[in-house]
């Protein structure tokens, strides 16, 4: 069977290397029949890489242990959910299902366009398979998944396997690789799309209509795979938080930032046809983000102080990147012509003008980001030393280009087209400009000197304010109209334009989640060791140990404390946090007790057992609002699940000025 | 070209802004990663800088005292005695023979105090090959 497995991701390497000729040469040659079996190959790699990839689950899952790879990442006590998502729990198994999701998404491009660009399309299964080539290379020749375990010369199987690692044994994290992988690899097909357009000079702006939906969901997928990490962190790691600035964390950030600038700046070249070199620069640099992510979580170069992971990966990811990025160049100076802008930058207060500087800062955050993390690696180069920047330095320079963000949020969508009037400025800007500044004022006489907090919390309500304005504006105006009521006639108004009202919601998810990381400033913390009896005072929280258990199952052992809670003399239950030894790894994991509410979290964490086995370490803290970073991702999710509904009224991009409905109705008298 | 002129003066603002944020920023929190003889040789500037040293806990060395971890850690033959006193609980995984990373200032006294003691998200880990069966590869916990 594992001979069948090698042989299929063997093979699947030949035919992507023969879909990328086939495409290619058939497109240049003129060569129907080529092109056509090119596009069958994609079928086969995709057949091929499945076959395979069923063998590595199937062994994970039965418990094959002749695998090296199922012997390294499965036991036969874990539950069969995690068994399976051994699959992406190791190096080898996860660049397989890298491989698999690409050949899944390419397969799924060339089904669904099998009758449109039929002139682009051979360059864009070509751009897809040699990435997929790259992949396999990696598959087949670098880190096979299929090794066997060998003794003297005949395989053999152990006994049992060392188990998932038991910091991902949580269901967070069993669906968090998938779905950042989902994004990784989703940003591929844009890419594809961009350069193939790029290489035949496309007119118009085909590509970007036909990937938009993709992109919106492959930046669903890809935010959806950062807040499941944060949530993992949060609850599974016990240190307190949910973002360290950990290079693994950036890697999963960086091309998201890209992403997110390439999602409002290809707006700009749809209504006025600016900004072209920009946007294949900016898909580029976020493809060459994805890949450089995986390399940094699957190489090890950044934490190279560890010796784990670590292999000859990390010469191939590199030297990959740099044939990108030449091709990639190559084609942009080549094209320039092409790539002509049709518009002028007109005004400073203008719509162009704020997504300019919206991908100002998002691409600027990102090149700090990436800056921080590879900054080991830039400083040894430079200077011989190995210098590593903290989390303070991420936050120092993270925290004023997140506010200049959320402030854009809010602003941006109201700039008109070209230039913005100081009329249309007043009546957008005055009533969410003086309601913030009253908050402000409260919180500063409630106590609150924070500044960071302070102008956080006024920028929250000021885009909080304008985005309700304009669902309010335009649903007030549809009741009128057509005589409904409120309520329905928003729902009427999302759904005829739900490109800019789940827009909308996205921003509001935004205003939700910066709201809980602005919780931050106000943590409250404390550590003690405590016997049964032992009490401990947190903010207006009295901690109680009532209970300290330890026991065995058959995964792991565990040792438990149970702790009663009371807030201003009321009992409000109790919380179990609890550590845990897997006995396969030998590792340990925390199982934290949280009681989260609206207003903050207290969290409660199980450090170990003092030396002597009477008292349990116990960290407490309390999170000030940090559920509203769930929520707010859940508003982002559901904002860009509206994104991708088709609009009732069918928009068309004309390249003319649009009046929004808001300017329109605004006035409207009762 | 006015306009033009307003939005270069704009981005250069923002941008000489983040560069000052930036540079100032890495003169306040940069760490040197050394090895435990890099130390030993870089004079009196050990212990002026902030150092990250990652070695193995040698066996029997973990002492608690009075809120204080001290232990030793080795690397290639060489150790260096490390003090921990901060708030946070030691990982999960830290214990003897693990390989560990402090983070903190050298002491005149020839102890190094660390501030943290640092650790790494574990899907880094891999057992080394051929080494199965024998006891993993200690795993090391995230920061």
């Amino acid at each position: 069977m594992e001979n069948v497995a090698s042989l299929a991701v063997l093979l699947a390497f030949c035919a992507a290397i023969y879909a990328l000729l086939a495409s290619v040469v058939g497109r240049v040659r003129h060569k129907p029949f080529l092109i056509v079996s090119g596009e069958r190959a994609v079928y086969a790699v995709w057949a091929l890489i499945s076959i395979g990839s069923t063998i590595l689950v199937y062994a994970l899952v039965t418990g094959d242990f002749r695998f090296s790879y199922v012997a390294q990442h499965s036991n036969r006590t874990m539950p069969l959910l995690y068994k399976f998502a051994a699959w992406w729990g190791g190096q080898e198994g996860s660049l397989l299902f890298w491989s698999w999701l690409l050949s899944t998404y390419s397969a799924v491009v060339v089904f669904t366009n099998r009758r449109k660009h039929r002139d682009m399309m051979p360059f864009v299964i070509g751009i897809l398979m040699f990435v997929q080539t790259f992949f396999l290379i990696l598959n087949n020749f670098v880190v096979n998944a299929f090794k066997m375990l060998s003794l003297e010369g005949s395989i053999t199987a152990v006994q049992d396997g060392n188990g998932l690692n038991p910091l991902l044994q949580y269901p967070a994290m069993a669906i968090h690789p998938p779905m950042l992988y989902l994004g990784y690899v989703g940003f591929t097909v844009p890419f594809a799309f961009a350069i193939a357009s790029l290489i035949t000079r496309q007119p118009g702006e085909a590509w970007i209509h036909t990937t938009r939906r993709w992109t919106l969901v492959t930046w669903l997928f890809q935010s959806t795979g950062v807040m499941l990490g944060m949530a993992w962190a949060y609850h599974v790691l016990g240190w307190g938080g949910y973002w360290g600035w950990d290079p693994v964390e950036n890697a999963s950030v960086l091309p998201w930032l890209s992403g997110t600038a390439f999602l409002h700046s290809v707006m700009m070249q749809e209504k006025k046809g600016m900004m072209k070199v920009w946007n294949i620069v900016l898909i580029s640099t976020t493809f060459l983000l994805c890949i450089l992510g995986t390399s940094l979580t699957r190489t090890g170069l950044v934490q190279s102080v560890h010796a784990f992971a670590q292999g000859p990966l990390g010469k191939y990811f590199t030297s990959f990147l740099a044939i990108c990025i030449a091709g990639i160049a190559y084609l942009i100076v080549d094209r320039l012509q092409y790539l002509k802008s049709e518009a002028q930058l007109e005004s400073v207060i203008s719509r162009e003008s704020s997504f300019l500087f919206n991908n100002l800062i998002l691409l600027a955050s990102c090149f700090a980001v990436l800056w921080g993390t590879l900054f080991p690696v830039i400083s040894e180069a430079v200077s011989g030393e190995k210098i590593s920047l903290d989390s303070a330095w991420f936050n120092k320079l993270m925290i004023p280009i997140g506010l200049f963000l959320l402030i854009l949020t809010g602003v941006g969508p109201l700039f008109a087209w070209r230039r913005t009037s100081t009329e249309s400025l007043r009546r957008n800007f005055q009533w969410p400009g003086i309601a913030s500044v009253v908050l402000v004022a409260a919180l500063l006489a409630a106590g609150v000197r924070s500044f960071y907090a302070l102008i956080s919390f006024g920028f929250c309500l000021f885009v909080a304010l304008t985005v309700l304005m304009e669902f309010f504006k335009g649903g007030r105006a549809i009741a009128a109209k057509n005589n409904m009521n409120l309520l329905r006639a928003t729902f009427e108004l999302t759904h005829r334009n739900t490109r800019r009202y789940g827009g909308y919601l996205v921003h509001m998810g935004i205003v939700l989640i910066f709201i809980g990381f602005t919780g931050a400033a106000f943590n409250k913390s404390d550590v003690k060791e405590m016997a049964v009896g032992d009490t401990l005072r947190l903010g207006r929280y009295d901690l109680k140990v009532v209970d300290l258990k330890e026991d065995e199952n058959a995964n792991y052992t565990w040792h438990r404390a149970t702790v009663l809670v009371s807030r201003d003399g009321d009992v409000l239950g109790t919380l179990e946090p609890e550590k845990r030894f897997y006995k396969a790894s030998r590792q340990g994991t925390s199982e934290v007790g949280v009681r989260p509410r609206l207003n903050e979290d207290l969290y409660l964490n199980f450090g170990g057992m003092s030396d002597d086995g009477v008292r349990a370490v116990i960290q407490a803290y309390v999170f000030p609002l940090v559920s509203w970073i769930w929520i707010g991702g859940l508003v982002l999710i559901g904002g860009t699940l509206v994104c991708l509904v088709p609009s009732k009224i069918k928009m068309q991009y004309a390249r003319t000025e649009v009046v929004g409905i808001t300017s329109k109705y605004a006035e409207v008298p009762k | 070209m006015r306009k033009y002129g307003k939005f270069a003066v704009l981005i250069a603002v923002v941008i000489a802004a983040l560069v000052w944020l930036a540079s100032t920023g890495v003169s306040e929190t940069k760490t040197y990663y050394k090895t435990i003889s890099e130390v030993g040789q870089m004079g009196d500037r050990a212990f002026t800088e902030r150092l990250r040293v990652a070695g193995d806990v040698e066996t029997g060395s973990i002492q608690h005292a009075n809120g204080q971890v001290s232990f030793t850690l080795t690397q290639e033959k060489r150790e260096l005695k490390v003090a921990y006193a901060g708030a946070d609980p030691l990982p999960d995984t830290f214990r003897d023979g693990a390989q560990a990373l402090a983070d903190g200032r050298m002491g005149r006294d020839g102890v190094f105090h660390a501030s943290k003691i640092q650790a790494k998200c574990a899907s880094k880990y891999e057992a080394k090959p051929g080494n199965l069966r024998s006891a993993p590869a200690p795993p090391i916990n995230k920061t």
